[in-house]
């Protein structure tokens, strides 16, 4: 059991978590992430390890309740517990001085990008960052992306906050005030991850990416995860989670992420069910 | 009854272990095999001819003093059989059910070359659920505590008779596992219907009273390394992770929605419960009246077509590129599958898998194979008929043609001896490997095997580890 010190929303449907477990927190390295199983019935879902703190013990998750795993540890509180969690898992980010290092997270994928930005800048890169939301409330972790990135770019879809537009726009903006750009992370929803990866591959501007698969074990037995890059099939929780952008074949991930889709919905509609009758019983 | 001539036991007919009926059971994940009734476990035992030398021990790879345990079960000392065998075989209920004992003690017994052989699998598993069922878990005052730590990474049949072992000669054990479940591929891979749930962990509970101390969640090389176990004051490791890393066959449509290894497809059903989805969150393909296909001739390959058929599929295929004879699957485990009216499609090779326009798999192409001359295995050779190619409809794959080694523990501890295919390197004497102090077993060091070489392996590394922990 792994207990909850502090959880609070940052965003529309986006929680941080503070969860002790500081075994993990004291070995996780940018990029990698976790597996969690929150009680008895269970799915196992990865989540990037967005921080860790070990003087207290405690690895920071940021989780957008999106599918019905994510909803449900959404509801979890302060003082609550985690049944499972295992890691740290997968590959850390490959960190150097490239020189001029851009982090780019769309929504929840700048708690992902958030460590990698840290471990670059420590690793004496001009650091700059280009955190993008669909409107001003999903624009995460600006305070914290500040303190680590010499530059920080807000972008929004609506324009309700800073600049008003795709992250790829404001990247392209960058490439072409002729500013000298050698090394683009980005983190995010599969379309963005991709549109950045077309953005920067004209350029030949070494871009990264972290990939989201479904994963059940996350050790590399099941095959699960797997994934098509450079023509190859890669096991993404041992291989990755992170890859060459111009190499990742995002057709592939789109579809198999979206494999369980349809059972997800009907698992989510009668666990709402149920907690419709409880309410109702009550 | 016990002073019957040798003529008279030989005219005794081999006794058939009741099992569920065929159509119910292949929509149930109840355990197909019921078991002997004590009477019919005696009249079973009267026919061993207790053989002055008894050929079938030589036939099991650990030596379990077979005759000796049967003639105590013909005498009705059913628990002095269970202790008979637990001196060398530590999970009786288990290997009793899993064990290919066709190719092992049975292949040697010499009642089997005139007619059937005797049923020892039947028999030690009857043994085995006696005890659990009428003693439940004995517990056994450990002396002369040796003050030495060992930690055994994962809990597979290996790690789990190693700890048992080690445990009992006074030392402290940590068993370490990276799922969150204990018991290896006996909980995430074997299914429900082939070896219950319960009986697994009668067998870890076991062990927990004994004093091991299990941690799940706890992946060795990421949560800790091997050389970290040894720096925190563990004395010696024992590596048993098991195999763990599907093969694929590397065909074009491989990564097709409704493409499953073996290992991701069992997981899902057996150790996440997909079955009882949406009571279980892990969801599995929805094969309900559909065709399912699944290669390979091995048990796994066994298991999943027969877990495919219980979650509703209408056709359940195994496809397989050589001819019946050559499947490695348990002779019991074929039959109850064509009981069960798994289809078996033999001297047959996927070419390529077909997918929709939405990269939903629909079908795979196949062509016919012919057997030539033997290969290096000692098999005959499966050869391609030409212009032979056809499809068949199927909606959902599952591969089961094994497993590599999984890379974490040669990623983060590179200076253990390995082989080219990533299984470490040991003194086949004493499992112990290039680093002091450092023992491996089971399928890590074999590639895929079975549970009773995995536990063997387990127990001759429990004695060398205890050697080695006076030498220090
Ligand atoms: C579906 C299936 C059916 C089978 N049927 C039969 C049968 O009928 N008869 C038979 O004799 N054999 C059968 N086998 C083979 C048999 O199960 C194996 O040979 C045996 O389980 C190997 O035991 P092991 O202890 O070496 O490894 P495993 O049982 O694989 O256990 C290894 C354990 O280590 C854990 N682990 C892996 N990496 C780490 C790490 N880095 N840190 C911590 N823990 C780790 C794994 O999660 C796992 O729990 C079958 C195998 C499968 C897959
Ligand atoms: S999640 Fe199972 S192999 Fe990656």
């Amino acid at each position: 059991m792994f207990k909850i010190l502090k959880a609070e929303f940052i965003a529309p449907s986006i929680k941080r978590f503070e969860i002790e477990a500081p075994k993990i927190a004291a070995k996780r390295k940018a990029g990698q992430f976790v597996i969690v199983r929150i009680n008895e019935t269970g799915e196992r879902i990865p989540l990037t390890i967005a921080d860790s703190d070990t003087i207290k013990g405690t690895i920071t998750i940021i989780v957008q309740g999106i599918g019905k795993t994510t909803k449900e540890l959404n509801n979890l509180s302060t003082g609550e517990f985690i049944l499972d969690l295992v890691g740290p898992l997968g590959k850390p980010s490959h960190i150097e001085n490239f020189g001029t290092a851009v982090s780019i997270g769309g929504g929840v994928g700048t708690a992902i990008a958030y460590p990698t930005a840290v471990a670059l800048k420590q690793a004496g890169n001009h650091t700059i960052s280009i955190i993008g939301g669909r409107s001003k409330e999903f624009v995460i972790l600006e305070n914290e992306m500040n303190e680590v990135c010499d530059e920080v770019f807000p972008t929004t879809d609506d324009g309700s906050y800073g600049f008003h537009g795709f992250v790829t726009q404001k990247l392209q903006s960058l490439i072409d005030s002729g500013r000298k750009i050698d090394f683009v992370l980005a983190i995010g929803p599969i379309p963005m991850m991709k549109a950045v990866a077309e953005t920067t591959r004209p350029y030949g501007i070494k871009t990264v990416v972290s990939l989201n698969p479904v994963m059940v074990d996350g050790t590399g037995m099941c095959g699960g995860c797997r994934a098509t890059v450079d023509n190859k099939t890669v096991f993404v929780c041992v291989d990755g989670p992170e890859f060459d952008a111009h190499l990742v074949d995002f057709e592939t991930l789109t579809r198999r992420n979206i494999a369980y889709r349809e059972m997800e919905s009907e698992s989510f509609e009668i666990h709402n069910c149920n907690l419709d009758k409880a309410i109702g019983e009550l | 009854m016990s002073d019957l001539s040798k003529k008279e036991r030989m005219k005794i007919p081999r006794q058939i272990m009741p099992e569920q009926d065929a159509l119910e059971r292949s929509s149930n994940f109840k355990e197909v095999n019921l078991g002997y009734t004590e009477e019919l476990a005696k009249m079973e035992a009267l026919r061993c001819l207790q053989c002055p030398k008894p050929v079938c021990v030589e036939g099991c790879p650990v030596g379990v003093k077979i005759d000796e345990f049967i003639k105590l079960v013909s005498e009705g000392d059913f628990l002095g059989a269970s202790a008979k065998i637990k001196e060398d075989n530590m999970l009786p209920a288990v290997c009793g059910r899993v064990c290919p004992q066709e190719e092992q003690c049975e292949a040697k017994c010499v009642v089997g070359k005139k007619g059937e052989s005797i049923a020892i699998g039947r028999l030690e598993r009857f043994v085995a659920d006696f005890e659990r069922n009428n003693v439940g878990l004995r517990t056994i005052e450990i002396k002369n505590k040796s003050g030495k730590k060992v930690a055994v990474v994962g809990s597979g049949p290996a790690g789990l008779s190693c700890a048992g072992d080690l445990v009992q000669m006074g030392h402290e054990v940590t068993v370490f596992e990276a799922l969150h479940e204990l018991g290896g591929v006996l909980i995430y891979g074997i299914p429900e219907f082939r070896l219950p749930k319960e009986i697994v962990k009668a067998e870890i509970d076991s062990l927990k009273n004994l004093g091991v101390d299990f941690k799940t969640n706890s992946v060795i090389g990421f949560t800790d390394t091997i050389d970290e176990l040894l720096k925190d004051g563990f004395d010696a490791v024992f590596i048993a992770v098991g195999a763990g890393l599907p093969n694929f066959m590397n065909l074009p449509g491989e990564n097709l929605n409704g493409v499953y290894s073996s290992n991701e497809f069992l997981t899902r059903v057996n150790l996440m419960k997909a079955y009882k989805f949406p009571e279980y969150d892990t969801p599995v393909f929805n094969v309900e009246g559909k065709n399912v296909a699944v290669f390979g001739g091995g048990n796994t390959a066994m298991d999943a077509v027969r877990t495919s058929k219980r979650l509703g599929a209408k056709n359940a295929f195994i496809i397989y590129r050589r001819s019946e004879a050559e499947m490695p699957a348990r002779k019991e485990e074929v039959h109850h599958a064509k009981q069960e009216g798994i289809e078996f499609l033999m001297l047959s090779n996927p070419n390529k898998f077909i997918g929709d326009e939405n990269g939903w798999l629909n079908g795979v192409e196949i062509t016919r194979m012919e057997l030539g001359e033997p290969d290096a295995s000692g098999r005959r050779r499966p050869v391609a008929i030409p212009n032979s190619e056809y499809v068949i409809d199927i909606d959902m794959a599952v591969i089961a043609i094994g497993n590599g080694s999984n890379p974490i523990i040669q990623q983060t501890t590179p200076d253990l001896g390995y082989n080219k295919w990533g299984n470490i390197v040991v003194d086949e004497e004493t499992m112990a490997t290039s680093k002091p102090g450092v023992f491996a077993g089971g399928d890590i060091v074999t590639g895929g095997a079975t549970v009773i070489l995995a536990m063997g392996a387990g127990r001759k590394a429990a004695k060398s580890i205890d050697e080695y922990l006076k030498t220090i």
